[in-house]
């Protein structure tokens, strides 16, 4: 414990670099998810290349992807930059799935009220399908943010400072606080990301709280309706 | 006015959904479909709008092939009400009914000005503007549902099983609305339901379909019950089965309306007069004026219409 009170400092500058190399990829992930779901969602043919393709990716394993990423995109092959690019691919794999079942779970009377009054089909996505999906993309989302603070420790492997870093160190030179204070750091990471997201949800989405409650509130012409 | 010109539509897995089907809606009027599933009558409202193209043949509106017409603008100038209202569940009443006129470029302010006005049209109280539609009853978001079609201010309002979801009393209250409002209004109105007796109650013309998009009958209520074109027709409106034929019955407790099956029908309007009595030997002429709409028979049994005691 003492361990821990004296290297304070050492924790926070190591949970900020994991912030830096987490958060990038979980929002990186969710804008290129969107188009690639979208695709998957809409045209069958699509569907399933994508859907397989993405998935492939997932089972690539990381350490030979840290490895093979800086000949493909021509980074140094200790920069942080592939960490960041690898984590995103991974959130992709995730992600592409959920924004695919999440559009798709838009109730179909909604989606065909929103054609025939008039909702262009851009106009329709953006303000019909999109923000319907909202609720399973976040769930999606919050996977990803969690699975991604998980997976960025790797990065302390290829050199990449993250909270990681307080893993190999402390096995390394035997401080077994050190490592427990990674672990813990990394949980308390997730968990913070995962509220804010949480709380992200339902500011943006309001509707959801609003619980259905067929409320019998006040309508003027009940009687003149019938008279 | 609305005129399909021998429109048939054919879905990509052969089925023949409408065949060669011609008809003339006229304009300020409410026109019926009315027929079981597989009658065609969605497709048929749907073409109006373009939400589904016709196979072959055409549908004009005042006179334009709406063949030409760019299916998102013309579908802005029509008002469309569906079964379940077809709310959209993330936006509050207010922004439902503003919606499509802020599309066609309304300023949102006058959209939401207008669309408390219309709020008051279709009879909900101000106070639900900023409730979520989950947060209605069903007859309220129905209300709603009306509101947002007339929002543009169409000429034409598409109606689909509007009031199919609502329990009976409800209906008959969103029925009564309804033919307010187009005593008020006055649109084309294509109205689409399985329930003749609600085609009657509101259809100027009524058009009796039969599967695959097939006229069985066309005209106004009175003419449809008073002469079935055939059996179908004669099955369909109940005639066959004497639902439509009433007599009065005496009762310890008064006087009752009972059709041929024995079923409750309603009462005589004015209560149980001795001349009133005197009517049930003229009951079998209810066949032959069966003024629905505005008679003292309204209707034929079902709770939602002529048994409403208020």
């Amino acid at each position: 414990m003492t361990w821990i009170w004296s290297n304070l400092d050492l924790i926070w500058d190591r949970t900020l670099d994991h912030v830096v190399l987490s958060v990038p990829p979980i929002i990186l992930s969710f804008l290129l998810a969107v188009p690639l779901g979208w695709l998957a969602y809409r045209f069958r043919v699509g569907r399933g290349i994508i859907l397989s393709g993405v998935g492939l990716l997932y089972a690539v394993p990381s350490l030979p992807l840290f490895i093979v990423l800086p000949f493909i995109v021509g980074t140094t092959v200790r920069s942080p930059l592939n960490l960041i690019i690898a984590l995103t691919l991974y959130g992709v794999a995730l992600m592409v799935r959920v924004v695919a079942d999440g559009l798709a779970s838009v109730d179909r009377n909604v989606r065909q009220s929103a054609m025939a009054v008039g909702f262009s089909e851009w106009t329709q996505f953006w303000r019909v399908e999109f923000p319907l999906a909202g609720p399973v993309l976040l769930a999606g989302l919050r996977v990803v943010a969690v699975s991604t603070v998980s997976l960025a420790t790797v990065g302390a492997v290829i050199g990449a400072q993250s909270l990681g870093s307080l893993f190999t160190d402390g096995f390394q030179r035997g401080i077994q606080a050190e490592i427990i204070a990674g672990i813990i750091a990394t949980v308390v990471l997730a968990l913070a990301l995962d509220g804010a997201l949480v709380l992200l949800g339902r500011l943006l989405m309001p509707w959801t709280r609003s619980a259905p409650s067929a409320a019998r509130a006040p309508m003027r012409s009940d009687k003149e309706a019938v008279a | 006015m609305i005129e399909f010109h021998s429109v048939t539509k054919r879905f990509p897995d052969g089925t023949v959904a409408v065949d060669g089907f011609s008809l003339v809606l006229p304009s300020r009027k409410t026109t019926v479909l009315v027929g079981t599933s597989g009658s065609g009558k969605t497709t048929l409202l749907r073409m109006i709008n373009r939400m589904v193209d016709p196979t072959s043949g055409s549908i004009e509106i005042d006179g334009a092939d709406i063949g030409t017409l760019e299916p998102v603008k013309l579908r802005r100038g029509i008002g469309y009400v569906m079964q379940n209202s077809g709310l959209l569940p993330h936006r509050k009443v207010i922004d439902n009914v503003a919606t499509v006129p802020m599309l066609s470029g309304i300023p949102k302010k006058r959209a939401r000005t207008e669309a408390l006005q219309l709020l008051d049209t279709v009879g909900l109280d101000r106070s639900l503007a900023n409730r979520y539609p989950s947060q209605l009853s069903g007859g309220q978001q129905q209300r709603v549902g009306v509101a947002r079609g007339l929002a543009v201010n169409p000429n034409i309002l598409l109606m689909d099983e509007p009031f199919g979801a609502v329990d009976p009393i409800v209906r008959a209250e969103l029925q009564q609305e309804l033919l307010r409002l187009q005593r008020e209004l006055g649109k084309t109105v294509v109205f689409v339901t399985h329930d003749i007796d609600e085609a009657f109650l509101l259809g100027d013309q009524v058009v009796i379909l039969r599967t695959g998009g097939l006229i069985a009958q066309v005209g106004s209520p009175a003419e449809i019950l008073a002469n079935p074109a055939d059996d179908f027709v004669a099955t369909f409106v109940g005639a066959d089965r004497g639902k439509r034929v009433l007599h009065l019955e005496s009762h310890s407790d008064g006087d009752v309306l009972v059709d041929a099956d024995g079923r409750l029908a309603g009462v005589l309007a004015g209560g149980t007069s001795p001349s009133a009595a005197a009517g049930a030997k003229a009951a079998p002429e209810e066949k032959a004026a069966p003024e629905v709409k505005a008679g003292p028979f309204a209707g034929s049994g079902a709770p939602a219409q002529g048994g409403d005691p208020r």
